[in-house]
């Protein structure tokens, strides 16, 4: 393989340089990488990998783009939105660097899938927004000998290292065990600084171009910490399980990752099963209309009031609950919301616990209330 | 002193501080004066069984604990106890 006079063009600033050179520039160009995700993470990682020359890059998405993406995926553009996320990221890629080849697979990752996806690839890049896709990312890695370029974000902090790169540790080295469903919450529900993923997943795509070259060190045995607020990087010591030397005795074969994580079957956050706890946006819309004697309690933060509210609720944000029950009376009519539904079922429990008798949450949220009763409330 | 710092997603359950100065010789001792200051990090570090939950790793300076003494890891002042729960965001 050899490059043409226009490739020798487009990647003159790299030929000229002894680190990569026309060498280094071929083994990019022979390089298969697999990005789980084209979101956040995945986009500034397939932009960059795409612009650097690597030869083939599978894409594996089954999301489409929407509006509430652009504020950090800008592999997406305001056109895409409604696309599938591997369509427009397949289009901008082609628009940087027409002479790589794209793979797309927009489908879940799947214990059936994903051996048979990822065997065909050199370097693994997880960028995914779940606990099961992680741990199953990690494990095929594991089975297939891949390395894993690692990185996770949230808020304002993002992680980063290098998995199952020779003898280096793999994610359950560093962690065994996923977080119980709901303890840790996801950037849907936790938000996430836009430019965040773009400093985070540049950090994955330089790991993948090191790899390739096989140049520097690589980030492998190594948790790169990077807190944007404080503008700081730590590393962190990631160590090989002992039991483990020479070869994993954690990872034998593909489980059921939606088990193991403990989540329930299903694709997208649901709202909680409808009990008689419960009651429709469509309902309490008739209690506030009949003057009914109720209180309706929003859970969420201030900063989420400020975008909309529903003008009868009364503030209490869930961190605060516990130390503001004095202020709710145990026998009123009380309707707990939130965004979603998920925060607002937590604080029905809690009060519940508090001997708080007659609990109600108003299921799937604001956003339901938007749908179903107003739609002049913003959704965010 | 050590020095505990409080990763962004635990912050809401200390008082929203990223760091805490805590009185201990063991990386036990620090914890538990920590959950002590702050109750409501307490389910989210350890599981009724008081066990360190398996998502949430803790370090002393560079090093994982597990790779040390565990909880009775000595650390003394100018020691940083970092607490680094997994987080999984990425893509949406």
């Amino acid at each position: 393989m050899s490059l043409s006079n226009e490739e020798i063009g487009r990647y003159s600033r790299h030929l000229i340089m002894p680190e990569v050179g026309m060498e280094g520039q071929l083994k990019l160009k022979n390089a298969k990488v697999l990005l789980i995700g084209t979101g956040g993470l995945g986009a500034p990682v397939a932009m960059y990998l795409a612009a650097a020359g690597v030869g083939k890059l599978g894409l594996v998405d089954f999301d489409t783009v929407d509006v509430s993406n652009l504020q950090r995926q800008v592999i997406h553009g305001t056109k895409d939105v409604g696309k599938k996320k591997v369509d427009s990221a397949e289009e901008t890629m082609k628009d940087i660097n027409p002479f790589i080849e794209i793979v797309k697979y927009e489908v879940p990752l799947t214990s059936a899938n994903a051996l048979d996806i990822i065997k065909d690839y050199d370097i693994v890049a997880d960028g995914t927004d779940n606990f099961p896709t992680r741990f199953l990312v990690n494990d095929a890695c594991v089975l297939l000998d891949k390395p894993n370029v690692y990185a996770s974000i949230f808020r304002f902090e993002g992680q980063a290292t290098v998995f199952c790169k020779e003898d280096g540790p793999c994610y359950r080295c560093l962690y065994p065990e996923p977080p119980p469903p709901g303890l840790v919450p996801s950037c849907a529900e936790g938000g996430v600084l836009g430019i965040l993923p773009g400093v985070v997943g540049l950090i994955q795509a330089t790991e993948v171009i090191k790899l390739i070259l096989g140049e520097g060190q690589p980030l492998k045995g190594r948790l790169m910490l990077y807190d944007a607020l404080a503008m700081k990087f730590r590393e962190l010591k990631i160590r090989r399980n002992p039991e483990c030397s020479g070869k994993c005795t954690v990872v034998k074969e593909l489980i059921d990752y939606q088990q193991f994580c403990g989540v329930p079957h299903a694709e997208a956050p649901l709202p909680a099963p409808v009990s008689a706890t419960d009651i429709e946006p469509g309902d309490v819309k008739k209690l506030i209309d009949a003057n009914a004697d109720f209180v309706l309690i929003d859970v969420r933060e201030p900063h989420e009031y400020q975008i909309c509210k529903i003008p009868t609720a009364k503030l209490i944000p869930l961190g605060e609950l516990p130390k503001r029950l004095a202020e709710l009376d145990k026998n009123a009519d009380i309707v707990m919301h939130c965004k979603m539904g998920g925060r607002s079922a937590k604080a029905c429990d809690l009060l519940r616990q508090n001997g708080f008798a007659r609990v109600r949450n108003m299921t799937g949220g604001i956003l339901k209330w938007s749908d179903k009763v107003d739609p002049s409330v913003p959704k965010y | 002193m050590p020095k505990i710092l409080i990763p962004t997603p635990l912050r809401q359950f200390a008082d929203k501080k990223d760091s805490v100065d805590v009185a201990g010789a063991t990386v036990g001792e620090a914890l538990a004066a920590l959950t002590t200051a702050h109750p409501d990090l307490k389910k989210n570090l350890f599981t009724d069984e008081g066990k360190l939950r398996s998502f949430v790793n803790v370090y002393v300076n560079d090093e994982d604990i597990r790779f040390l003494e565990k909880d009775k890891t000595a650390v003394a002042g100018g020691d940083t106890i970092s607490i680094v729960p997994s987080i999984a965001g990425g893509a949406r």
